[in-house]
């Protein structure tokens, strides 16, 4: 079956994005990548801790994996936007995460300060991929104004709860032409099924592998299930019946 | 002279080039990015650039991130 999955014109064949945060180890995350067999991280950009520094992520991704910094920590678009070009001109990567948030409960976008960062960035050549909150209005203006795909949250970031926000993430596939992936709140590799069975083009995982106890094995999942989903939706589930439908004649029974 | 790195006042010898500021807090220069005065400044600077009084220096480094 020939499936073209592309963003910003890059061919991907992995349609499950990763992301690097809350691993117990760093070391964890190349066998992570390797298992998963993800083509795009996210990372983040933070000040150095001066009296602990810690070290760079950068060092544990490989050479062909796509690092796409986000901008986490941007309240406002104009943050983002600083964030952004830092996070190129440091790794070399034109890909960015726009992530603006002032929510601290929930950590639900900004989709107005993020419309506007996208407007900025898509100018300057990034390719952008805006976290958001599933509106399609917002996000039809996302691609007006030059993203890359679209990415709606599933339920709030690291709360593992699930495809919550399902009915609008379907309304979004069903409406515009760019990929829609979903990105945060996915909890397990049937929730990431359940999205791409919906039709989502990719979705983006991280607290779900992270924080599970074995999170290569659960890399590994995620991987297959998201693989699974899109194949299920490719080959055109059937109908959901309020009845049953026999398997096999209701007739010509051994016993009768 | 008195500069503010990643936020905090901190007192620093009069000539010190990036370089130095960051060997002097042993930090590996591989490993981050700075950004001065609110502009980025590519690694094959750091040696030419002096700091200056009331310099303001943003120590960067790239960090798991979902």
């Amino acid at each position: 079956m020939n499936d073209l999955f592309q963003i910003g014109g890059v061919k991907l064949n992995s349609r499950l994005l990763v992301g690097t945060g809350k691993f117990a180890s760093h070391d964890l995350i190349p066998e992570v990548i390797n298992a998963s067999g993800t083509q795009v991280v996210t990372v983040a950009l933070r000040r150095v801790d001066l009296d602990t520094p810690g070290e760079n992520m950068l060092d544990y991704i490989s050479k062909d994996v796509i690092v796409m910094p986000n901008t986490s920590g941007a309240r406002y678009a104009a943050e983002a936007v600083r964030i952004a070009r830092i996070a190129r001109e440091a790794c070399g990567s034109n890909w960015v995460k726009i992530e603006v948030i002032s929510d601290q409960r929930y950590l639900l976008p900004d989709n107005f300060e993020t419309l506007k960062a996208t407007e900025v960035l898509a100018k300057e050549g990034f390719i952008v991929l805006p976290y958001m909150s599933p509106d399609l209005m917002a996000a039809k203006r996302m691609v007006e104004a030059g993203a890359a795909a679209v990415m709606p949250l599933g339920a709030p970031i690291g709360s593992n709860r699930g495809l919550k926000t399902k009915e609008l993430v379907r309304i979004m596939v069903e409406e515009l032409d760019l990929p829609v992936i979903v990105d945060a709140g996915i909890g397990k590799p049937s929730e990431a099924a359940e999205a791409m069975e919906l039709g989502a083009a990719a979705v983006l995982v991280n607290t779900a592998i992270a924080v599970a106890d074995n999170p290569v094995a659960m890399a590994e999942a995620f991987g297959l299930a998201v693989a699974a989903g899109r194949l299920a939706f490719l080959s055109g589930p059937g109908a959901v019946r309020e009845e049953a439908s026999a398997s096999s004649p209701l007739t010509g029974f051994l016993t009768v | 002279m008195q500069l503010t790195i990643n936020g905090k006042r901190e007192e620093v010898g009069p000539v010190t080039t990036l370089p130095e500021l960051l060997a002097g807090k042993n930090l590996p220069e591989q490993q981050v990015v700075i950004e001065l005065n609110g502009e980025i400044v590519p690694r094959e600077r750091w040696a030419a650039v002096v700091l200056q009084p009331e310099d303001a220096l943003e120590i960067l480094r790239f960090v798991g991130g979902g």
